[in-house]
C-alpha cells in the first residue's frame, strides 16, 4: 500500500501526537539524572522534583518583598499588555484594512506607506518607544501592536480583495451604500478571517511582549525570565516558558473554538 | 414598462475592440437571450447593462433615460456563482435587500418592521421553492437551490430588468429543467424585462421571446484587435410568448412546433403564410 494511503485509526493517531512530548521529557529526564549524577548543584537541567518546588516558590507562595504571588502577578502584567494591545491592532486594522480592501482611493493612499512600514523591524524602533513614551506600560504596548499591526492591515486588506466582485455587484444592485456593504457584507465574512490572523500573530505579538520585558520593565513574565537567568535559574526559567507556551496555546484554541461557534458558515466556504 | 435602447455601442480595452457599434431595442417585458462563442463579448454586453463596465462610446437607455454610472436597485442580477451571501442564511439573504432600503444606517430591522419584511421574504422563498430551508446557509444548499435562492433574492426589490449571466450553466439536465420552469414563472408574475447570458442554444429557445447571436465576423489574428464583435442573428421566437399570458402551473397556451414523429397540426398558420399578413 502507498504511504499516502496508509490512514491511522484514532488510536494511533493519539499516540502518534503524544509521541514527541513524551520523547521531549523522557530526553530531558535522562539527561538530567545523567548530571545530577556527575554534580548534585548542577542547575542546568534541574529535576522534575526542584521545578516542582520553583512551581510551588512562584505560585503558590507570597513573595517575601512585595507580598505578592509572582507567577500570578507576572502573568497579570504580562496579559494586561498583551490584550491591550492586540484590542488596539484590530480596531486598528479592522478600519484600515476594510477601508484598504474595499475604496480604491485609500488603497491607492496607504497600500504603499503600510506596505513600507511593515518591513521596519519592530524591534529597531524600541529604543526611540523608550526615550519618546518612557519606560512606562505605553512603549510595551507600543511595540506589540507596532509589531502586529501593519501585518494585521495586510492581511485583513488582502482577505476583502479576495471577496468575489460579484458579491459586491449584487450589493449594489440591492440598493447597499458603500456604509451598509462595509457593514453588512465585509464585515461580517471578514470578521472569522480576522480571527485566523490574530492566531497567526499571536507568536509575533509574544516576541515583543518578552523583549519589550526584558529590557526594560519591572514586572512580567518576560522580565522575571531574564532576571533570574543571572542565577542560572532554570528551574524557573523552564516553567516560565512552558507556562507562557500554555497561555499561547490556549488563546489559539480559544480563538479558533469561538470561530467556529460565532460563525458556523465560514468552515463550508473556505 | 420597461424599455431599453442600446445606441451605437462601442467596448474597446486599450486598442482591443470588443463590441462594435451595437444598437439594439428591447421590448418592455420582454426576454432577451444573448448567446455567441467564448470570447464574443455578451457577458461584456450585459456588465455594461448592469454598469458594472462602462461604454467606451455610445448609450444605454431605459425608458428613455440613460442608465446609473453604477449598478443600482432598478437593475437585478443573477451571476452563475457567488450570487449570494454565505454568511447570512437563506432568510437572511432574501431580507437583505428589505434592510439596505430602509435602514441606511443601521442596515438591520427590528420589530414589527421585521416581522412584515420576513413575512414578505417567505413568501417569495416559497414561491421559489425553497420553503423549509429558510434556516440553512447557502453552503448546505445544491446548485440549483443556490440559484433559486439568488433568483429570490434579486427580484425581491422589484427590479425593473433582471440580468442573468450564465445563471444555469453550472447545472446538471434535470435541475437546469426544473429551474426553467420556475424562471418563466417569475418572468410571467413580475413587472420586468429579462436580459440572459447563456452558452446553451436549447435553454435560449425555451425561455426567450427574443435571441440575439453575438459574432465576431472577421476573426482572422491580424483582424482581432481591429475589429469587435457584432450582432450576427436576431431572431424573434415564434410563436410570441407575451409575458403574463401564462399563469405558473397553468398548462400553457401556446403550443410549440411539433417534433418530428409527433402528428401534423392541422390548425393554425405559419408566420410565413399569406393569411397572417392580412390579419
Amino acid at each position: 500500500m502507498r504511504l499516502i494511503n496508509v490512514r491511522p485509526d484514532r488510536g494511533t493517531v493519539l499516540a502518534l501526537a503524544i509521541l514527541p512530548f513524551a520523547l521531549v521529557i523522557l530526553a530531558y529526564v535522562l539527561g538530567s539524572a545523567e548530571r545530577l549524577a556527575l554534580n548534585p548543584d548542577d542547575k542546568l537541567l534541574p529535576s522534575f522534583g526542584t521545578i516542582g518546588d520553583a512551581i510551588v516558590r512562584m505560585a503558590f507562595t507570597a513573595d517575601n518583598r512585595t507580598g505578592d504571588y509572582l507567577l500570578w502577578s507576572d502573568t497579570a502584567a504580562s496579559l494586561w499588555r498583551l490584550f491591550a494591545a492586540l484590542a488596539i491592532s484590530t480596531a486598528a486594522a479592522l478600519v484600515v484594512g476594510v477601508l484598504i480592501g474595499m475604496l480604491p482611493t485609500v488603497r491607492a493612499l496607504l497600500a504603499p506607506f503600510v506596505g513600507m512600514v511593515s518591513m521596519v523591524p519592530p524591534l529597531a524602533l524600541l529604543p526611540i518607544l523608550f526615550i519618546v513614551m518612557g519606560l512606562g506600560e505605553e512603549s510595551k504596548i507600543a511595540l506589540i501592536a507596532i509589531g502586529i499591526t501593519p501585518y494585521l492591515i495586510r492581511d485583513l486588506a488582502m482577505r476583502v480583495e479576495e471577496l468575489p466582485h460579484e458579491q459586491m455587484i449584487k450589493a449594489q444592485t440591492l440598493g447597499a451604500s458603500s456604509w451598509l456593504i462595509a457593514l453588512r457584507v465585509v464585515l461580517p465574512q471578514i470578521a472569522p478571517r480576522l480571527m485566523d490572523a490574530l492566531r497567526l500573530s499571536l507568536g509575533p505579538a509574544f516576541l515583543f511582549l518578552i523583549a519589550a520585558e526584558a529590557i526594560a520593565s519591572d514586572s512580567g513574565l518576560g522580565y522575571r525570565i531574564f532576571l533570574v537567568r543571572r542565577y542560572l535559574a532554570m528551574d524557573v526559567i523552564l516553567p516560565y516558558v512552558a507556562w507562557i507556551t500554555l497561555l499561547a496555546v490556549i488563546m489559539d484554541f480559544a480563538l479558533a473554538r469561538a470561530r467556529r461557534l460565532l460563525f458556523p458558515w465560514f468552515g463550508a466556504v473556505r | 414598462m420597461t424599455a431599453i435602447s442600446v445606441r451605437h455601442l462601442w467596448k474597446e480595452y486599450g486598442d482591443q475592440i470588443v463590441l462594435e457599434d451595437i444598437s439594439l431595442e428591447f421590448a418592455p417585458r420582454s426576454f432577451v437571450a444573448l448567446v455567441g462563442p467564448s470570447g464574443c463579448g455578451k457577458t461584456t454586453f450585459l456588465r455594461i447593462l448592469l454598469s458594472q463596465e462602462r461604454a467606451t462610446r455610445g448609450e444605454v437607455l431605459i425608458d428613455g433615460r440613460p442608465i446609473a454610472p453604477e449598478p443600482e436597485a432598478d437593475r437585478g442580477v443573477v451571476f452563475q456563482r457567488y450570487s449570494v451571501f454565505p454568511h447570512l442564511t437563506v432568510l437572511g439573504n432574501v431580507v437583505l435587500a428589505a434592510e439596505f432600503a430602509a435602514a441606511p444606517v443601521t442596515g438591520r430591522l427590528f420589530g414589527a418592521r421585521r416581522r412584515q419584511a420576513d413575512e414578505e421574504a417567505r413568501a417569495l422563498i416559497a414561491e421559489v421553492g425553497l420553503k423549509g430551508a429558510e434556516d440553512k446557509y447557502p453552503a448546505a444548499l445544491s446548485g440549483g437551490m443556490q440559484q433559486r435562492l439568488a433568483l429570490a433574492q434579486a427580484i425581491i426589490r422589484r427590479p425593473k430588468i433582471l440580468l442573468l449571466d450564465e445563471p444555469f450553466g453550472a447545472l446538471d439536465p434535470g435541475i437546469r429543467a426544473d429551474i426553467h420552469v420556475l424562471m418563466k414563472a417569475l418572468w410571467n408574475s413580475c413587472e420586468m424585462s429579462v436580459v440572459m447570458v447563456t452558452h446553451d442554444l436549447r435553454e435560449a429557445f425555451t425561455l426567450a421571446t427574443r435571441i440575439i447571436a453575438f459574432e465576431r465576423r472577421r476573426n482572422r489574428p491580424e483582424e482581432k484587435d481591429r475589429y469587435g464583435a457584432t450582432i450576427a442573428k436576431d431572431i424573434e421566437v415564434w410563436p410570441k410568448r407575451i409575458a403574463g399570458t401564462r399563469i405558473a402551473g397553468q398548462p400553457k397556451q401556446t403550443t410549440t412546433a411539433p417534433g418530428r414523429d409527433d402528428p401534423a397540426l392541422s390548425a393554425g398558420t405559419g408566420r410565413d403564410d399569406p393569411a397572417l399578413k392580412t390579419a
